[in-house]
């Protein structure tokens, strides 16, 4: 196996290790909407107030996975 | 990549081109694709946010209404997390959710061009903004802003390192700022694009093969609702966070 294969092999590699950041992220986000609703069903009156800083954090914490994903985009297409 | 079948280049859309090749001394500074949209962005958020300002009437039309909802939503975000003070930063916020939201939708037109999905210019944004905070708080506030590194009610043997982590975290911003928008607009096409040429890929094999094209395209309309609800939730989420930093220099000490 010469140098060029092992570089395209490393990089497939890495874009999957990468990948599993979004597992991650996603773990982050059914906790966040799991936690959600679980508040939301004690105190239905709650619900509408809270509804931005829900998707506040859905948008941070879903950022986070991006980052992985583009991390493995990266190494995919552009290394 | 030595792959049968067409070749997949999620990359190409967010290739630079001139448009007009203009070179002063070393610098270039010609008119490029992204120049010529972010142009376009101004100019529709401009066109459209005043055609709601234009002949206010009591009973608001669907225009103006549109108009006045966008203000009082960003109205809320910097009352509620920034304070009453922070209404003189309003035009800003405004200004930054309206280009970001802008810059994203018209990203979605096919054959265009997504201005934010370019670190540079949600750097400079996130730039701006970062030096807003410093330039404002240091001139109101004076040394007492940089009580912004130091919370109250931590013990003073690990003052030092709380100290040390607020510093680093406040530099690190406007990179998680910009980061956050450019690669939640980058990933979000390329995953777009990645899916649409699956649906070519699968269209171009024997015709046993071609049914399967439909699982992908209804994949890819999903992913556009989605990808329609991240472009609003950044801009939401830029302004959002823009008005959290306000927040430190109109308030520094925890």
């Amino acid at each position: 196996m010469d140098a060029a294969n092992l570089a395209v092999a490393a990089k497939y590699i890495g874009a999957g290790l990468a990948a599993i950041g979004t597992g991650a992220a996603g773990i982050g986000v059914g906790t966040l909407f799991g936690q959600f609703l679980n508040g939301a069903l004690r105190n239905p009156s709650a619900v509408e107030g809270q509804f931005g800083r829900l998707i506040f954090g859905f948008a941070v914490t879903e950022a986070l996975g991006i980052f992985a994903l583009l991390i493995a985009f990266l190494l995919l297409f552009a290394v | 990549m030595a792959e049968p079948g067409p070749a997949i280049n999620p990359i190409e859309q967010f290739e630079l081109t001139r448009v007009l090749r203009i070179i002063v001394g070393n610098a270039d500074v010609s008119i490029t694709n992204s120049t010529v949209f972010m142009a376009l962005v101004a100019l529709v958020a401009l066109g459209l946010m005043s055609m709601t300002a234009k002949g206010t009437v009591g009973v608001p039309g669907r225009l103006q209404s549109m108009g006045e909802m966008a203000y009082e939503f960003v109205e809320g975000m910097v009352r509620s997390s920034a304070g009453e003070e922070a209404m003189r930063f309003f035009p800003m916020v405004f200004t930054i959710f309206v280009f970001v939201l802008f810059a994203n939708l018209i990203g979605f037109f096919p054959y265009s061009f997504t201005v934010t999905s370019h670190v540079i210019i949600t750097a400079a944004l996130a730039l701006l903004v970062f030096f807003t905070v410093v330039i404002y708080g240091i001139k109101e506030h004076g040394l007492h802003f940089f009580k912004l590194f130091v919370p109250s009610g931590v013990p003073i043997y690990i003052l030092p390192l709380v100290v040390a982590i607020e510093i680093f975290s406040f530099f690190v911003r406007p990179v998680s700022h910009s980061v956050r928008l450019f690669a939640n607009m980058l990933a979000g096409h390329i995953t777009l694009y990645v899916f649409g040429s699956f649906v070519v890929m699968l269209l171009a094999a024997s015709a046993a093969v071609k049914v399967l094209a439909i699982l992908p395209f209804a994949m890819t309309i999903g992913l556009f609702a989605l990808e329609l609800l991240v472009a609003f939730l950044q801009a939401y989420v830029f302004a959002m966070l823009t008005c959290m930093y306000l927040n430190d220099a109109l308030h520094p000490g925890h």
